[in-house]
C-alpha cells in the first residue's frame, strides 16, 4: 500500500554528505527536498550530481554524512529505503533477451510485489508509456527512447514515493521526452517524490518545483527560478526575465570567481 | 617516411598501430604501468616452457623421418593448424560483424578493397605470431638438440597460419551465402570452437573404445594406424618433412599456402563491403515475441534464479561458448559407459574429469550472473540485502551446473556409489570455489565480452584453472584414500587463500 506522506514532510534529508574519489566529488552537501516536490539538481560536468544520486540511492557508500529518505535513515537500513524508491539512469539497464512484460515481472518480484497488482500495474504503465504493442517483445531490437521508457516502466512498477533519475531524458526524441516528462509529472501530481539531474536547463524551467545548483560537490545555490535569479543577483547584470541558463551560468560563474 | 592515404602500405600502418594497441591493452589489461612486469613474467613462463619442451621432445629431436615420426608430427601439425582454423575463423566474424571502424571506411571515398586485403593478411599474421610464442619453445629446443634443420619448422608456422586464414576466409563466406548473414556469426563461432575440440575428443573417444585409455598417443602410435598410415614418400607428409627441414617440401607447402591466401584476398576483398553491410542489417532485424503469461507468484530471490537461467537460455552464443567445455565431458562419459561393469580403475579416472569440467563451467556461469549481470544497478537498488543476491546467483550457478552433471552422477551412483559420492562433493566445492573468486574479482562488463573474461583479470584466470585443477587433484586421491586427500585439498584451499588476498575487494579494503 502507497504511503502518503503530508506534503511538509521531507521526502529526503541530506546532511554533510561527503565522498572523495581522486578528489573531492561531494563536499559536506546538505540537501532537503519535500514530498510531493519535483526537485532539479544542476551542475557543470564533474560537479557531483551523479555521486549524489549514486549514495542516496544506494549504489555508492558516503565516505560521511547522513542519508534520510521518507524518515527512514538510509545507510542505517538501506533495505527499507530502497523498497520506498526507484533509480533510473542516463542508461537505461534492462535485459536484451527478456520482454518488457518479463522485465517489469522481474522487477516486481524483486521489490515483493504480488503478482496481480504487479500485473495490472504493468499493463497500466505499458500502456501509458505507448509500449503495450512491444509488450511481449524482446527488448533487444528497442530504440533507446523505447529501452529507456521501459527502465522508466520497471522503475514505477512497485509504485515508489521517491524516484531518483539521472538524466533520464539525455537521447530521446521529442516524443519519447514528452512521454516521459508526462509520466513524471503524473508521479509528482500523485503526490510522489522526483529528484532528477538535468543538463536540459529547459526540462528544469518548465517542470521542477525547485532548483538545487551544486559546484564541486557543494550546493552553491537553491530555490525557484526567482529565488536563483534573486541569488545570482550581480551576475545577471539585474535582468529580472533572464532565463534559467543565464541565472546557472551566472551562478556557476560566481562560484568559480568565488573559488 | 610519408605514405600517401588511402594506400595499402598506409592501411597497413594503421591496422599494425591498431593491433599493437588492442594487444598491449590486453596483455596489460588497459594498464600501461604493467608492462614491466608483465614482461617479466612472459620471460619466465618462456623460460618454463623451454625445459617443458626440452622434457617432453628433447629426445626425440634426433628421431629419423619413418612412419612413426611422420604420423607423430602430422598429427601435430593437424591439431595445431585445425586451432589455427578456429582462430581465423573467430577473426572473420568479428572483421564482418563489429561496427567499430567499418561505417567510417565504408563511408569514406578511399578504396576499402585494399583495407580489407590489409585486413585479412593481418588475420593470417596474428593467427601465425598467436602460434609462435608456444611453439618456439619445442621448436628452439629441436634446433638445439637436433640441429638447424628444425628452422624449417617456423616458416611452416606462417605457412600453417596464411592456409588457416585462407580457409577460414572461404569457409566463411561460403557459410554467409549457404545461411544468410543472421546466422552465419553464430554458426561460424560455434564451429570455430567446436573445430579445436573435436579432433582432440575425436582421438580420446578413439582411444578409449580402442583401448579404455584417454591417451590420445595411444591411438597414434597403434599397429593399426601405422600400418594404413601412406607410405614415407606420400605428399601427405610434406607439412612433417617441411617442419623437419627439407627444402623441397618446405618451399612447396609454403609456396601453396601462400597461393591459397593470395587467392582468397583476390576474391573476397572486393566483396568484403558488401558481406559488411550485409552483416550489419542483421542485429536488430528481427522482432522476437515471448510468449504472453500471467506474473507468477514468485520472492526476489526466485526471480533473480529464473531470471539468469532465462537469459542464458535465451543466448545461443553464450550457451555454445559456456557449454563448450562441456564438449570435453563426452570421453569421461564414453568411458563411464565402457567401463560400467569393468571396477575401480576407469572411475578414478573419472572423478577428477568430472569435478575439473564443473569448475571450469562454474567459472564461466558465474562470470555472467556475477560481472556479465545486464542491469547492476536495478539488481543493487532492489530492496534486498547484497549477500541475499549473491546467494541467489550462486544459487543459479549451482542449478545449471547440477542439470548438466546430475545425469552423470547418477548413472556413476549406480556403478560405484563411493566414486559417485566423492565426484558429487568434489564438483559441489569446485563449482563454489570458482564462484567465490568470480565475486572476489567482480568487474562489470558487457555479457558480449564474454570470451575476454579470462584476460580482464590474470590472477583470476589462474586461480579459477589452479583452484579447479586442485579439487580435481582432491578428488582423484579422495577416490582411492580419503586421508591423503587433505594435502591437496590444502593446496586448493591455499590457492583460494591467495586469490582472495589477491582480489581487488581486500586490496582496496
Amino acid at each position: 500500500m502507497k504511503h502518503v506522506m503530508p506534503p511538509t514532510r521531507l521526502a529526503l534529508e541530506i546532511s554533510g554528505l561527503s565522498k572523495r574519489f581522486e578528489r573531492p566529488a561531494v563536499d559536506g552537501l546538505d540537501l532537503a527536498v519535500r514530498a510531493g516536490e519535483f526537485y532539479a539538481l544542476l551542475g557543470p560536468n564533474g560537479a557531483g550530481k551523479t555521486t549524489t544520486l549514486r549514495m542516496i540511492a544506494g549504489l555508492l557508500r558516503p565516505d560521511s554524512g547522513t542519508i534520510t529518505v521518507a524518515g527512514i535513515g538510509a545507510l542505517a537500513d538501506p533495505v527499507a529505503a530502497k523498497q520506498i524508491m526507484a533509480w533510473i539512469s542516463d542508461e537505461p539497464m534492462i535485459y536484451d533477451k527478456l520482454s518488457p512484460s518479463e522485465y517489469l515481472e522481474f522487477v516486481a518480484g524483486l521489490w515483493g510485489i504480488a503478482p496481480e497488482p504487479a500485473q495490472a500495474r504493468a499493463e497500466e504503465l505499458l500502456g501509458w508509456l505507448d509500449l503495450a504493442p512491444h509488450a511481449h517483445e524482446r527488448c533487444e531490437g528497442f530504440s533507446k527512447g523505447m529501452r529507456q521508457k521501459v527502465a522508466l516502466a520497471g522503475a514505477l512498477v512497485h509504485d515508489p514515493q521517491v524516484i531518483i533519475l539521472d538524466e533520464p531524458l539525455t537521447g530521446l526524441d521529442a516524443g519519447s521526452a514528452r512521454q516521459v516528462k508526462n509520466v513524471l509529472r503524473q508521479r509528482v501530481d500523485a503526490g510522489g517524490t522526483i529528484i532528477m539531474t538535468t543538463h536540459i536547463l529547459e526540462v528544469a524551467e518548465r517542470m521542477a518545483d525547485r532548483i538545487g545548483v551544486i559546484a564541486h560537490g557543494k550546493l552553491i545555490a537553491e530555490g525557484t527560478l526567482e529565488e536563483l535569479r534573486q541569488q545570482a543577483g550581480n551576475g545577471l547584470g539585474g535582468a529580472a526575465s533572464a532565463t534559467l541558463e543565464d541565472t546557472f551560468l551566472a551562478l556557476v560563474a560566481e562560484q568559480a570567481q568565488a573559488a | 617516411m610519408t605514405v600517401a592515404p588511402g594506400t595499402a602500405i598506409w592501411f597497413a600502418r594503421h591496422e599494425a598501430r591498431l593491433a599493437w594497441r588492442d594487444w598491449l591493452s590486453m596483455i596489460t589489461a588497459g594498464r600501461r604501468e604493467r608492462l614491466r612486469r608483465v614482461c617479466l613474467a612472459i620471460l619466465v613462463f618462456a623460460i618454463f616452457l623451454h625445459f617443458v619442451a626440452y622434457w617432453m621432445i628433447g629426445p626425440y629431436a634426433d628421431a629419423a623421418p619413418d612412419t612413426s615420426t611422420l604420423v607423430a608430427i602430422t598429427t601435430t601439425i593437424l591439431l595445431s593448424w585445425l586451432l589455427m582454423i578456429s582462430q581465423a575463423m573467430e577473426s572473420m566474424t568479428r572483421a564482418f560483424y563489429s561496427r567499430s571502424d567499418l561505417d567510417l571506411i565504408l563511408a569514406s571515398p578511399v578504396s576499402a578493397d585494399r583495407l580489407f586485403a590489409v585486413r585479412i593478411t593481418t588475420i593470417a599474421l596474428s593467427v601465425a605470431a598467436m602460434a609462435l610464442p608456444l611453439a618456439a619453445p619445442f621448436i628452439n629446443i629441436l634446433v638445439v638438440r637436433g640441429g638447424g634443420h628444425w628452422l624449417g619448422a617456423y616458416a611452416l608456422i606462417v605457412a600453417m597460419g596464411a592456409a588457416a586464414t585462407a580457409l577460414a576466409v572461404g569457409f566463411t563466406v561460403a557459410l554467409f551465402r549457404l545461411i544468410g548473414p543472421k546466422r552465419t556469426r553464430l554458426v561460424a563461432q560455434v564451429i570455430a570452437a567446436v573445430i579445436g575440440a573435436a579432433f582432440v575428443i575425436g582421438l580420446q573417444v578413439a582411444a578409449i573404445l580402442s583401448y579404455g585409455t584417454f591417451s590420445r598417443t595411444t591411438v597414434l602410435q597403434s599397429q593399426a594406424v601405422l600400418a594404413h598410415a601412406p607410405s614415407p614418400d606420400s605428399i601427405a607428409w610434406w607439412p612433417a618433412r617441411a617442419a623437419m627441414g627439407d627444402p623441397v617440401a618446405l618451399i612447396a607447402v609454403l609456396a601453396a599456402s601462400l597461393a591459397l591466401l593470395a587467392i582468397a584476398i583476390v576474391v573476397v576483398s572486393p566483396r568484403f563491403g558488401d558481406y559488411a553491410v550485409a552483416a550489419a542489417g542483421t542485429s536488430a532485424a528481427t522482432v522476437r515475441r515471448t510468449r504472453e503469461v500471467a506474473f507468477r507468484p514468485t520472492s526476489p530471490r526466485r526471480a533473480l534464479r529464473h531470471k539468469e537461467w532465462m537469459l542464458l537460455r535465451r543466448d545461443p552464443w553464450l550457451v555454445s561458448q559456456t557449454f563448450m567445455q562441456m564438449l570435453y565431458l563426452i570421453p569421461p562419459a564414453v568411458l563411464l559407459w565402457r567401463s560400467f561393469d569393468d571396477g575401480n580403475s576407469a572411475y578414478n579416472l573419472l572423478v577428477p574429469v568430472l569435478v575439473m569440467a564443473a569448475g571450469q563451467l562454474a567459472g564461466g556461469l558465474a562470470w555472467l550472473a556475477i560481472s556479465g549481470e545486464d542491469a547492476p544497478d536495478l539488481v543493487a537498488t532492489a530492496p534486498v540485502p547484497k549477500s541475499f543476491i549473491l546467494r541467489a546467483k550462486v544459487e543459479a550457478v549451482l542449478g545449471a551446473i547440477a542439470l548438466v552433471f546430475a545425469p552423470l552422477l547418477a548413472v556413476l551412483v549406480i556403478a560405484s556409489p563411493r566414486h559417485a559420492l566423492v565426484a558429487a562433493a568434489g564438483t559441489l566445492i569446485a563449482t563454489t570455489a570458482a564462484t567465490a573468486i568470480q565475486f572476489w574479482f567482480r568487474s562489470q562488463a558487457k555479457r558480449s565480452q564474454f570470451r575476454r573474461r579470462q584476460v580482464s583479470s590474470r590472477i583470476a584466470t589462474f586461480s579459477e584453472a589452479f583452484s579447479s585443477i586442485g579439487w580435481a587433484a582432491t578428488a582423484a586421491v579422495a577416490a582411492v584414500s580419503l586421508v591423503l586427500a587433505i594435502a591437496p585439498a590444502l593446496i586448493a584451499l591455499l590457492v583460494l587463500a591467495g586469490a582472495w588476498c589477491m582480489s581487488p575487494r581486500t586490496v582496496n579494503a
